[in-house]
């Protein structure tokens, strides 16, 4: 629900503390598995094992982590999938990315509570998450290795590490974004955003917190 | 076991340089002939005494082999496949002494991630160097032989290392020096290529027509090679490879994606800082905190 505090700039509630929380152990899971991973992915980069205690704790560690991401992230889903549903605003916003990079907010038509970039990031994390963890397991040799051929672990090894560039490369737009717009990343610290915030970027969600029909905070 | 000198080393995996390998050794290869071997084993007890490993007591399944594959122990494994040889109708009793090949072009030293845990010496021998193996297996998915097995004691990756701690003070290998009749031979790559065509003419004159030397072009030839009465048709052997290379799957994800991925990861970075410089923050104005306050405050 909106707060009003007493000053200039009143506040809006965003994200409830247990969607925050959901959302950090996410975020670092997910943080640590590109690191462990990455070091393995090419020799300049097989030193980021240093941060994990060496190269066998990295590699025996990772998985973990996965299975980790792989819950964290499933909390995420069931919280926030509704409200990424594609609806036809979306397709007027990705008609208009040049106006979304420049930043020119007042051309772009009123949004809900995600705009289709984030409705993006959220669809394109959730099925590679899920390829992730599909081939993950398969390459996964300490428990998992008697129930593939080898060659279905060359398959699932290479589209593991494919999934993995494109996760981090949504990982880039997705912090970016939140680095760029400013005023975003408290939605995540404090769970709440100013009311400017959401007039300028989630305009047709803030209406509908206004009117009282949605709840801001996000399960 | 890292028991030669790095001035030995030609290859090492996950390392972009290229070692010095300022000493040259002559190439060297087992030879392995398979028309003479006899399946007494003593070649796979040498290869376990020598490497003081054990293997478990195993279960018969009514068959000679045992045990029913390589393991982290077993290094080398006699395989034995009952052919019924289709011109004459005989049957043949195939025995294929396996294990490492050490490949010329090494798909296991291609894979692994871990900077020297797999190296290659000028003499050819391909070789598992234990401290620096981190156990992620690999090496199991660039070997086009099915040979390295990860150990349940130690997750690391073993295999035969053509007993390069006997080859590097002047010996042959075990199972060669085990070998009752001298199925095993080593030497000189090319000492063996030529003992081998002997065999081959040998085999030939017998009326073998399809004999002939196992060395594989598709990994750039290996130091292990076979001498096989039907040459014509490895896999009756056990299953050995017809045409053996690296996987065109292990060489698009140890090339083209790696430099495709680090390059793709390196731009959205670039792209990201790049587009923060031109089109700078974008940020919320007095005129939209008002605007939100008009909002609430009118629907109170
Ligand atoms: C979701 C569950 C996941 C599981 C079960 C999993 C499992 C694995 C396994 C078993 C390996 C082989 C090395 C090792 O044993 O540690 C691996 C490698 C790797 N993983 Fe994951 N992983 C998961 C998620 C992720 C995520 C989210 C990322 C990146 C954001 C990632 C990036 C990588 C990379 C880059 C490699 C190296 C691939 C290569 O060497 O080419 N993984 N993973
Ligand atoms: S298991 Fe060891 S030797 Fe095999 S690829 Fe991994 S680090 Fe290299």
């Amino acid at each position: 629900m909106s707060k009003t505090h007493s000053e200039k700039s009143s506040t809006v509630q965003r994200y409830s503390a247990g969607a925050r929380v959901n959302h950090w152990i996410t975020a670092g899971s997910l943080v640590l598995l590109a690191i462990s991973g990455l070091a393995l992915f090419h020799p300049s980069l097989f030193f980021l094992t240093a941060l994990f205690g060496g190269g066998e704790t990295t590699r025996a560690v990772h998985p973990w982590i996965g299975v980790v991401l792989f819950f964290s992230f499933l909390g995420l889903f069931f919280r926030f999938w509704r409200a990424n549903l594609w609806n036809r605003t979306d397709n007027v916003w990705m008609s208009k990315l040049r106006d979304v990079l420049a930043g020119n907010e007042e051309n772009m038509p009123e949004i809900g509570k995600y705009n289709a970039g984030q409705k993006l990031v959220f669809w394109f994390m959730s099925a590679l998450i899920l390829i992730l963890i599909t081939s993950g397991i398969v390459v996964w040799d300490e428990y998992f290795y008697q129930y593939t051929s080898i060659d279905q672990k060359r398959y699932a090894i290479l589209v593991h590490s494919l999934a993995a560039i494109a996760a981090i490369s949504v990982w880039i737009v997705h912090v970016y974004a939140a680095i760029w717009v400013k005023g975003t990343i408290r939605a995540m610290t404090r769970g709440s955003v100013t009311g400017g915030w959401a007039w300028r970027h989630h305009r047709q969600w803030l209406r509908e917190l206004v009117a009282g029909k949605a709840t801001g905070a996000g399960k | 076991m890292a028991t030669l000198q790095s001035q030995d080393i030609v290859r090492r995996s996950a390392t972009t340089f290229t070692p010095p390998a300022a000493r040259h050794q002559i190439k060297v290869a087992k030879l392995i002939d398979v028309s003479k071997c006899i399946g007494c084993k003593a070649c796979q007890a040498a290869c376990l005494e020598w490497n003081n490993l054990r293997e478990d007591v195993g279960v018969n399944v009514g068959q000679y082999q045992n045990p029913h594959d390589l393991t982290a122990n077993s290094w080398t494994l006699m395989r034995f496949t009952e052919w019924v040889n289709p011109e004459t109708d005989n049957l043949e009793w195939l025995i294929r002494k396996d294990g490492c090949m050490h490949c010329e072009d090494p798909g296991c030293l291609k894979a692994c991630p871990s900077p020297g845990a797999i190296v290659q010496y000028s003499n050819g021998i391909v070789d598992f160097v234990s401290e620096n193996c981190i156990g992620c297996g690999y090496c199991i998915k660039g070997c086009p032989f099915n040979i390295p097995r990860i150990s349940k004691a130690d997750s690391k990756a073993y295999k035969c290392t053509l007993c390069v701690d006997r080859v590097s003070v002047g010996q042959a290998p075990a199972c060669a020096k085990s070998c009752p009749t001298q199925a095993i031979v080593f030497g000189t790559k090319e000492a063996m290529l030529e003992h081998a065509a002997g065999r081959v003419t040998d085999l030939k004159s017998r009326g073998y027509k399809n004999a002939g030397i196992y060395d594989p072009p598709g990994v750039g030839g290996t130091h292990v090679m076979y001498v096989l009465h039907h040459a014509d048709k490895p896999q009756i052997y056990a299953s050995l490879p017809n045409n053996p290379a690296i996987s065109p799957i292990v060489g698009l994800w140890k090339g083209t994606v790696k430099y495709a991925g680090m390059a793709a990861l390196g731009l959205m970075a670039v792209f990201g800082f790049m587009h923060h410089v031109v089109a700078g923050p974008n940020e919320v104005t007095e005129e939209d905190e008002e605007n939100a306050k008009k909002l609430k405050d009118a629907a109170e």
